[in-house]
């Protein structure tokens, strides 16, 4: 068997590949005002300024701010019999339990979202452990978020095992750079976490249509799944999508974000969170990387008399981002 | 925007060049050691002056060592109870004088000098001119110039003929034309006078200097007469016996001139003997020592005058920046995750105390059992605080635990866990477990690993003996760390791991892009 050799830091330049200490000291450092942080990690604070923007996300059921207010929980949640609690301040995915339904009402058990039975007794300790801080940046204490869980569309369920995937834009100055769908598998445990086996399928700028995976930084032209190829699906409403991740780069200040969005059955794309420090793996997705575009949209700025709306912005980055256009 | 880019190299530069020099300067000047254990040679060397008082106020003179070529004075002391003591220095040469109205009995006056060698060259010095030649009768003149014209003769340069001319005053059978000059029984000083006599004819400045010759353990020893002459550049030592060139290695110049060291009033007899000793000092001390007497400004911010155990401690603390700058280069130039930034440090310090293979053993063993208990504890639905607490309880009821094993056993290594950071060691089992469950095993076990690689590599840098002098002895030089931690706080290159991590490149960007001829392709240049 051949060697995998590493590729040389040369021909990664020359195709734009963005590496971790770049993207730290060239673009998050420069672009992303501090100051404008809690307004991406605090996912209630994004949440409102998103509603504000009249875009759509998750429904916020209610917000428990200490372990007394846990009683209120079933108030919170009203006649709903899904939904996912997650720690505001949470990193990386950290700490999310999703409740898929009600197992049994006396004595009061739910459903996880794995199909486990989990009790009254065990979120209550789930949540003490998000207002303690166990899942936030520095352990800081945090408060714990129900919401909506959302209802995926069936749009990639030939191509997803479980879990809810979902679609991961940068904007850069709030222009749409790059796209990926995050599959997860059987090995990512219905996670959609790239770093735990998930597929990332680089999407097609113009089409919004899905190019070949990729799993743990090799090429996948099947999923591991359900063997259906992950190419060619095409995401409906791609323009709006578009929009409205401009549209958050526009309400945070922060000029290189990641955003997630989350196709649901009933009410279409919705904004999950907002990354202020979007991973790097999008670029193996779409086999492409970040810097040519970056450098793309630097020139089309210097030129234009005046700034572009979403809308104009989300266009400009169909016509002239997509791969055949390099 | 030039003004920012030229500001950080700017920084750097600066910090790099004030430490480099502040200490070169240590090393060559105050001779501070690049390496450590390196003792140097000093000598304490003691003149004792035995005095035979009469019945007048006695005064003793005495000269002291100035400045003597090939040695540094360290230290010294005087032991004269009941005399008055002055010291001077007149016409460069110091002197000590002692004085007491009415002496009774025989007694030793001391005095205590430590000096080391310090290898260095003589200085050249300035010519003191053409030496006055003496005023000679006849027939004595004209045999005196036609020795010299003589030698002159014989020889090739200044040196060669003082050498050649010592010969000739110091052979058995004398030439005809100085033997006038000699008597047969001449002791060395007057040959040596004789000598600079005769090299005065030939205009050639000669003066007589004194000292001690070194021994270890010597006692009873007598000062010697050496011959210096003038090459117009230096002064060039002459063994005033044999003619031969240099001084003998552990030869101490005591005095300078044709003049006794002692000059006394009131004395019925004096005695001047020496004694020396060699002993080895730590070379840090001896420059230390040396720094103090050249009276620089910088050793008065030294370390080397705190308290011993502040200085136990600074020897470890200085060594962080360095395992620091370690971690910022394997985490962002190799790529290498751990948990938390600089716990790996930490865990670095704490290996110190067990020794590097005791250590992983222990930190494995211990975040290993931590983890299971853990895990119960996850059983029990207890809150993140206390749980955190309990595991701290645990670990140190399993670290006591090892320890008592170990002993048993007889092995010492689990002794010796004192500075193993506990409090640390629970909140990594906490993080690990946290990593563990929520991104899986390898993950988790990834990032064990990775920090203990960096701990021990940190570890091996900070235990070094020769790194650990170097920081400590010259502090100066964590401003070059921080001026290679700036320096990397602006690399933006890849990291090593991210050419593995994006190695799917090397297929993926042809195959995406079948049309496009790679980074050439149309559109794609400015």
């Amino acid at each position: 068997m051949a060697i995998n050799w590493p590729i040389s830091p040369r021909r990664l330049r020359e195709l734009g590949v963005l590496g971790m200490n770049q993207r730290n000291g060239e673009f998050i450092a420069v672009m992303n005002a501090r100051r404008y942080y809690p307004l991406v990690d605090d996912k209630l604070l994004s949440k409102e300024l998103a509603v504000e923007a009249g875009l759509q996300v998750p429904e916020l059921y209610g917000v428990i701010r200490t372990t007394h207010e846990f009683k209120g929980l079933s108030k919170l949640v009203g006649p709903h019999e899904d939904f996912v609690i997650k720690p505001a301040n949470g990193a990386g995915g950290d700490g999310i339990l999703v409740i898929d339904g009600k197992q049994s009402d006396q004595p009061l058990v739910y459903r996880r979202g794995s199909g486990r039975p989990i009790d009254m007794e065990a979120i209550a300790l789930h949540v003490s452990n998000i207002l303690a801080g166990a899942y936030s940046l520095g352990g800081r204490p945090d408060v714990a978020m129900i919401e909506y869980r959302v209802k995926f569309s069936p749009l990639f369920e030939k191509i997803s095992f479980q879990g809810v995937p979902d679609i991961r834009t940068i904007v850069y100055k709030g222009y749409p750079v790059m796209a990926m769908v995050r599959l997860p598998t059987s090995q990512s445990d219905g996670k959609a976490n790239l770093h735990q086996g998930a597929i990332g399928a680089g999407v097609d700028m113009a089409l919004g249509r899905t190019l070949d995976g990729v799993a743990h930084n090799a090429q996948v032209l099947l999923h591991p799944d359900t063997h259906a190829p992950i190419q060619g699906v095409e995401i409906p409403g791609w323009q709006s999508l578009l929009e409205m991740a401009a549209t958050c780069s526009d309400i945070t200040g922060l000029g290189y974000i990641g955003v997630d969005v989350v196709l649901d059955r009933d009410l279409g794309p919705l904004i999950l969170e907002l990354n202020a420090r979007p991973g790097l793996s999008i670029q193996v997705a779409n086999g492409e990387g970040l810097r040519h575009r970056i450098e793309r949209i630097d020139r089309h700025m210097k030129y234009l008399d005046r700034p572009e709306d979403a809308a104009e912005r989300a266009s400009w980055s169909r016509e002239n981002l997509a791969p055949m256009n390099l | 925007m030039s003004m920012r880019r030229i500001h950080l190299p700017f920084v750097v530069l600066l910090l790099t060049v004030v430490g480099l020099s502040v200490a070169y300067y240590k090393f060559s000047v105050l001779g501070f050691p690049l390496t450590p254990d390196r003792e140097t040679e000093t000598w304490t060397v003691e003149a004792q002056i035995a005095v035979d008082p009469g019945q007048a106020p006695a005064s003793v003179r005495f000269a002291l060592p100035t400045d003597p070529p090939h040695y540094s004075l360290l230290d010294e002391s005087y032991v004269s109870r009941g005399w008055g003591l002055t010291s001077q220095s007149a016409n460069r040469q110091r002197e000590a004088v002692w004085t007491k109205r009415d002496p009774e009995g025989k007694q030793t006056l001391y005095y205590q000098a430590t000096v080391y060698r310090a290898e260095e060259e003589t200085e050249p010095s300035p010519y003191p001119g053409p030496a006055d030649p003496p005023q000679l009768e006849e027939p004595l003149k004209s045999a005196a110039e036609s020795f010299i014209e003589e030698i002159r003769a014989e020889s090739a340069d200044i040196q060669t003929f003082a050498t050649l001319l010592v010969k000739e005053v110091n052979a058995a059978q004398p030439h005809e034309n100085i033997a006038a000059f000699l008597k047969p029984d001449a002791t060395e000083t007057e040959r040596t006078r004789l000598a600079i006599r005769l090299l005065a004819i030939a205009r050639i400045p000669a003066r007589m200097t004194h000292g001690v010759t070194l021994t270890d353990e010597g006692r009873n020893l007598r000062p010697t007469t050496w011959l210096e002459v003038h090459n117009s550049r230096r002064w060039v030592p002459i063994d005033p016996r044999t003619g031969g060139l240099g001084y003998p290695r552990n030869f101490l110049i005591w005095w300078h001139g044709d003049r006794p060291a002692l000059d006394t009033s009131g004395l019925k007899g004096t005695e001047l003997t020496f004694a020396s000793t060699r002993n080895l000092r730590d070379a840090v001390e001896t420059a230390q020592l040396q720094s103090s007497i050249v009276n620089s400004r910088l050793i008065d911010f030294s370390l080397l005058d705190l308290p011993i155990d502040s200085q136990n401690t600074y020897r470890v603390l200085l060594l962080v920046p360095l395992g620091a700058l370690i971690i910022v280069l394997l985490r962002n130039v190799i790529g290498i995750r751990t948990f938390g930034t600089f716990m790996p440090v930490l865990i670095a310090l704490s290996f110190r105390e067990t020794q590097l293979l005791g250590g992983v053993m222990l930190f494995t063993l211990i975040v290993a059992m931590g983890l299971v208990i853990r895990f119960y504890l996850e059983h029990l639905k207890l809150l993140l605080v206390p749980r955190l607490a309990a595991v701290v309880i645990v670990v140190i009821l399993l670290m006591a635990l090892i320890s008592i094993v170990s002993h048993r056993l007889g092995i010492e290594i689990g002794l010796s866990v004192g500075l193993f950071p506990m409090v640390i060691l629970a909140m990594t089992i906490e993080r690990v477990s946290i990593v563990w469950e929520e991104h899986g095993p390898a993950d988790a076990l990834t990032q064990g690993t990775g920090s203990l690689a960096v701990a021990a590599l940190a570890y091996l840098v900070m235990v070094n003996e020769y790194v650990t002098h170097l920081f400590f002895v010259f502090p100066e030089l964590l401003l070059v760390v921080l001026a290679v931690t700036l320096l990397l706080g602006r690399y933006t290159g890849y990291r090593l791991t991210e050419l593995f991590r994006f190695r799917a490149f090397k297929t993926l960007a042809q195959a995406r892009r079948p049309d496009s001829s790679g980074p050439g392709a149309p559109g794609d240049k400015r």
